[in-house]
C-alpha cells in the first residue's frame, strides 16, 4: 500500500512538470465550469457534482473519473464561491474518507486542504469536514473488528491526521478554529461505544501532536469531563452487593483464577465490593466507562514515556479539582488520577497527595469539597503502593496537626456530640485512622517512622470530648483500636462493642446526605479492562500485614517473645533505607485468613435500558 | 511594512468581583484575551499590549453581576492591514496555482495564479518548485523565501490576507532590496527620472511610491518601535 502511494505521487508530479495536455485541458474545463454558474449555466456544473456524490460500488472508471475531478478541483480553488457553489461544496463536505479507497481519500484531502488555505471562509467548514472523519460511518462501525477494517482506520485516520498538521502549518489560527469544532462534534456518552473510542483516540493523537501544544490541554479536560459524565450514570444501586451487612475489612480474595461462584470477596465499606471473576453481564455504560479508561491510561502511559507526563499531570490535576473532586461519588474516573501518580512517584504522587491535603485544610473551600479531599486522601494514602512511608507518615503529621488545632480551639465542655457541625474534623480523624489500619505495621516496624506515629497527638485527638471515636464510621474504629492496641500505640479503657456494625447513626449525621462518611474513592476498581493499569500498583485489603498478624499466630505465653522479636528486628533493620524496607514488605504475601462466609462477588447490574445508537 | 501602528488607547476593563484582590493580574488575562483577534474598536488585530496605568478606584456595575470597571491606559501594537498596503511575510507553500505565505507568524496571505505577474513563471529548478523572473534571472521566489506584496483584501476573523504580486514592486524581499541599492549607485539623475516615471504608473495603480530617502533596509516595524 505505502509503495503504491509513494510511485503514485511522483507520477503526479513529473505531469506538472510536463505541463501535461489532458491534464491542465481538465483544469480549465472544471475552471469554466465553476465560473459558469454565476451566468446561470449550470448543467456542467450539476454533472460535477453527480460525481461527488457517487459513492457506492464505483467501477474503476469512475474511480479514475472521480480522482481527475477532485484534482482540478484542488487547481481551481480561488474560483470556489462559497454562495455561488454552495451545493458542490456541501457534496465535497459530505464525503466521507471511509468509502473510498487511498487515491481517491489522497485526492479529497488535497481539495480539502487546497480549500482551507486559500479562503478564509472555508477553513471551518474544512476542519469541521475533517474532524467529522474521525469516526467511520455507522455502517462501518461493525467492520472496524476485522483486520481488514482497521486497515482501512489506519489509513483514513493518519491522512487526516496529516492534513490537520498541514492546514495548521500553512493557518496559523487553524488550531483555535479547530478546538471549538472537535469538542462540538465529540459523541456524548449516549452515543455508540466504537464511535466514542475511535474519536477519543483521535483527540488523543492529536493531544500528542504539535497541535496538541495549543489545544492539548482543553481536549483533556473534555474527555475527563466525559468520563464523569459515564461514572455519574452508573448508579451506586446498580452495583449489586449481595450481602450488605459485613464489615469492611474482611478478606478481599484478589485471585484472578477464581472462577465467579467461588468468590470470597468483599474489600467494600459500603455497596462497591471487590471484583474477582469479573462480570459486567453487560452494562453498557460501565463497558464506555471502561474502554475509554483504558484509553486514557494507555494514552498516560505514552506521556510518560515521551516525558512528558509532568506537563499534563497539570492539567490532570486541574480537572480533578473541577470535575472529579465535586462529582457525587465519583466511582471509578479519579482511578486516572491514581494511574498517572503510579507512573511518576516521584512528583506526581507526592503533587497529588499535597493538592488533597490543601484542599481538606484550606477554610476557602465549601465544608463538602473539604470532605471529599479528606475522603480521596485517606483512601489514596492507604491504596497507593508505589507511595513511600516517609511522605504517608509526613501526611499524616499534617493531617493529625490539623484535627490538633481543631480540637485545642473548642470550649472545654462538649455536651452534647453534633456531628454535623464537627464533620469536616470527623471525616479528617477518620481518614487518620483508614490510613492507619493499612499502614500501621508497616510505619512500626520501622524506628523513626514509629518514633514519628508516637509522637504524633493521635491520643488527645481521639480521647477528647468531641470522641471521634463513637462518631466515625464503627467498623474502621473497630480495626483501628485492634491494630493501636497491639502495637501499643496506646489503649482504650472502654470496651467498644459494635458487633460489626458497619454504620452507626452518628457516622450517618456526620456523612450528611451525601454520605461522606461511607465514601472510599480508591476502592478496587470493578472495571476489568482498565483494573489491570491499577492493580500492580494497589494495596488490596489481604496483602496488608496487620499489627495483630503476627501476635495471633503465637500463642498467648508467647507474647512477649514476639515482642522482643519484633523489637530486636526493628532494631537490626535501623539504618536501612526506608523505601527497601517498603518494597520489601509489599512483596511479602499474606495468607489470608478465612473469617467471612464465602459469598457471592459483588458486579454491576447489567443495564435495562435499550441500547442506545 | 505597513499595518503596524501603536497606538494609545484609554480602556475601562470590567472585572469579576472574585478578582479583587489581584486586580492587576486580571487586567492583564482581560488584555491578554484580546490578542490575535481582530478588534472592531481598534480596528486592528492586537498582537502587543503594555499597562501604563490604571485607575485606583473602580465603578461598581449595577445589577445581577457587579463588576467593576478600571479604567486603564495601555499603548497597543496593531495590525490593521488595509487593501493596497504592501507586507512580508514568508513563503510556507508553492504551488502552480498559488503562494502562500505567513505574515509575522499569526497571519496568512494566498496570492492566486491570477494575482502572480506574468513575468514570473512557474518552474521545478533542482527538484524544487519556484516562480522564478523571465526578466532577471536571480529574481526567484520560492519556499522559505521573504516576499513583499500588495493586500488586495483581509478577512478578519480568520486573520486571512488575499494578495497580489502585480505590482512591481512587489516580488523577493532579497532582490528588491538589492536592486535598490543598485540602482542608487548609479546615475542618480537618470534614475531619479525613471523613479519618477515609475511613481507615477505605481501611483496609478494605487501602491506606495518608493521615497528614495526612505532606507530601504529597515522595515516600517522597526522604524516605529525606535520612536517608542
Amino acid at each position: 500500500m505505502g509503495l503504491e502511494l509513494a510511485s503514485y505521487g511522483t507520477e503526479y508530479y513529473e505531469e506538472m512538470a510536463d505541463v501535461d495536455f489532458s491534464d491542465s485541458e481538465v483544469v480549465s474545463y472544471v475552471r469554466d465550469t465553476l465560473k459558469s454558474v454565476a451566468q446561470g449555466d449550470t448543467d456542467r456544473y450539476n454533472q460535477l457534482i453527480g460525481v461527488m456524490h457517487h459513492s457506492e460500488g464505483l467501477a474503476p472508471d469512475e474511480v479514475a473519473l472521480l480522482v481527475t475531478s477532485l484534482k482540478a478541483l484542488s487547481g481551481v480553488v480561488s474560483y470556489v464561491d462559497i454562495v455561488l457553489h454552495e451545493a458542490l461544496l456541501s457534496s465535497i463536505f459530505g464525503m466521507s474518507m471511509w468509502n473510498y479507497g487511498p487515491d481517491v481519500v489522497d485526492a479529497l484531502v488535497e481539495l480539502i486542504k487546497s480549500l482551507a488555505v486559500s479562503n478564509g471562509v472555508f477553513v471551518d467548514s474544512c476542519l469541521d469536514m475533517l474532524v467529522r472523519n474521525f469516526m467511520p460511518p455507522k455502517s462501518f462501525i461493525s467492520f472496524l473488528r476485522l483486520p481488514r477494517g482497521c486497515i482501512i482506520k489506519d489509513e483514513v485516520l493518519n491522512r487526516v491526521h496529516a492534513a490537520l498538521t498541514d492546514i495548521a502549518y500553512l493557518v496559523p489560527l487553524a488550531p483555535s478554529r479547530l478546538l471549538p469544532i472537535i469538542l462540538r462534534r465529540m459523541p456524548n456518552m449516549f452515543d455508540n461505544e466504537a464511535l466514542l473510542v475511535i474519536y477519543v483516540e483521535s483527540m488523543f493523537r492529536l493531544e500528542s501532536s504539535a497541535i496538541g501544544e495549543l489545544i492539548g490541554s482543553t481536549m483533556l479536560m473534555a474527555v475527563v469531563d466525559r468520563l464523569v459524565d459515564l461514572d455519574v450514570e452508573i448508579g451506586w444501586d446498580e452495583i449489586i452487593q449481595e450481602d450488605a451487612s459485613k464489615g469492611i475489612f474482611h478478606m478481599e480474595l484478589e485471585d484472578v483464577e477464581e472462577t465467579e461462584d467461588f468468590v470470597v470477596k468483599d474489600g467494600s465499606k459500603f455497596s462497591k465490593g471487590t471484583m474477582c471473576g469479573l462480570n459486567f453481564g453487560g452494562n453498557v455504560v460501565a463497558d464506555k466507562l471502561d474502554s475509554l479508561m483504558l484509553l486514557t491510561c494507555q494514552h498516560l502511559e505514552s506521556c510518560y514515556d515521551e516525558g512528558r507526563l509532568a506537563k499534563v499531570f497539570d492539567t490532570l490535576l486541574q480537572s480533578f479539582r473541577i470535575t472529579i473532586l465535586n462529582a457525587y461519588k465519583s466511582k471509578f474516573a479519579q482511578f486516572v488520577m491514581f494511574y498517572s501518580c503510579s507512573l511518576d512517584p516521584g512528583s506526581c504522587a507526592v503533587r497529588f497527595a499535597n493538592l488533597l491535603s490543601d484542599i481538606f485544610m484550606c477554610e476557602t473551600h465549601p465544608p463538602l469539597t473539604r470532605m471529599s479531599a479528606a475522603a480521596y486522601l485517606g483512601s489514596y494514602l492507604a491504596r497507593a503502593k508505589f507511595l513511600s512511608s516517609s511522605l504517608i507518615s509526613y501526611m499524616l503529621k499534617r493531617l493529625i496537626g490539623w484535627c490538633y488545632k481543631y480540637i485545642q480551639i473548642q470550649d472545654g465542655e462538649v455536651k452534647t456530640i453534633n456531628p454535623e457541625a464537627h464533620r469536616i474534623f470527623y471525616s479528617g480523624c477518620q481518614a487518620v485512622m483508614y490510613v492507619l489500619c493499612f499502614r500501621m505495621s508497616s510505619m512500626v516496624d520501622v524506628p523513626p517512622l514509629k518514633s514519628q506515629l508516637f509522637q504524633m497527638p493521635l491520643e488527645q485527638i481521639l480521647h477528647h470530648p468531641l470522641d471521634p471515636l463513637k462518631v466515625c464510621l464503627p467498623s474502621i474504629v473497630k480495626e483501628f483500636l485492634r491494630q493501636a492496641k497491639a502495637a501499643r500505640l496506646f489503649t482504650v479503657s472502654e470496651n467498644f462493642l459494635f458487633s460489626d456494625l458497619l454504620e452507626s447513626d452518628s457516622s450517618k449525621a456526620f456523612g450528611g446526605t451525601e454520605r461522606l462518611d461511607m465514601f472510599f474513592p480508591f476502592d478496587p476498581c470493578l472495571l476489568k479492562k482498565s483494573d489491570r493499569f491499577i492493580r500492580p500498583n494497589f494495596v488490596y485489603w489481604s496483602m496488608v500485614r496487620t499489627t495483630y498478624d503476627d501476635d495471633d499466630e503465637a500463642s498467648g505465653e508467647e507474647d512477649d517473645d514476639n515482642d522482643d522479636d519484633d523489637a530486636a528486628r526493628s532494631f537490626d533493620e535501623h539504618g536501612i533505607d526506608l523505601d527497601d524496607f517498603e518494597s520489601s514488605m509489599n512483596k511479602m504475601s499474606i495468607t489470608p485468613k478465612a473469617r467471612a462466609p464465602m459469598r457471592m462477588p459483588a458486579k454491576i447490574r447489567p443495564s435495562t435500558s435499550p441500547e442506545s445508537l | 511594512m505597513d499595518g503596524l501602528k501603536v497606538s494609545d488607547a484609554n480602556l475601562v476593563v470590567y472585572i469579576h468581583p472574585s478578582k479583587a484582590n489581584r486586580v492587576p493580574q486580571a487586567l492583564r488575562g482581560e488584555l491578554s484575551s484580546l490578542l490575535f483577534k481582530f478588534n472592531e474598536a481598534f480596528d486592528g488585530v492586537v498582537l502587543v499590549y503594555d499597562i501604563l496605568a490604571q485607575s485606583e478606584s473602580a465603578k461598581v456595575l449595577p445589577g445581577l453581576s457587579p463588576y467593576f470597571g478600571v479604567k486603564v491606559k495601555a499603548k497597543l501594537l496593531l495590525f490593521s492591514p488595509k487593501p493596497d498596503m504592501l507586507l512580508e511575510g514568508k513563503v510556507m507553500k508553492l504551488r502552480k496555482e498559488s503562494i502562500h505565505v505567513i505574515v509575522l507568524g499569526f497571519s496568512y496571505a494566498t496570492i492566486a495564479e491570477e494575482d502572480i505577474r506574468g513575468e514570473f513563471r512557474y518552474k521545478i529548478k533542482h527538484g524544487e518548485e519556484v516562480f522564478a523572473s523571465s526578466l532577471h534571472k536571480r529574481h526567484v521566489i520560492k519556499v522559505g523565501s521573504m516576499i513583499r506584496f500588495l493586500i488586495k483584501s483581509f478577512d478578519e476573523e480568520i486573520l486571512h490576507i488575499s494578495g497580489s504580486l502585480i505590482p512591481a514592486n512587489t516580488g523577493s524581499v532579497g532582490w528588491l532590496d538589492k536592486h535598490m541599492n543598485e540602482s542608487s549607485e548609479m546615475d542618480r539623475s537618470n534614475k531619479k527620472k525613471r523613479e519618477r516615471e515609475s511613481g507615477r504608473e505605481m501611483e496609478a495603480h494605487g501602491s506606495r511610491v518608493i521615497n528614495e530617502d526612505y532606507p530601504p533596509k529597515k522595515s516600517k516595524r522597526q522604524k516605529l518601535v525606535e520612536e517608542f
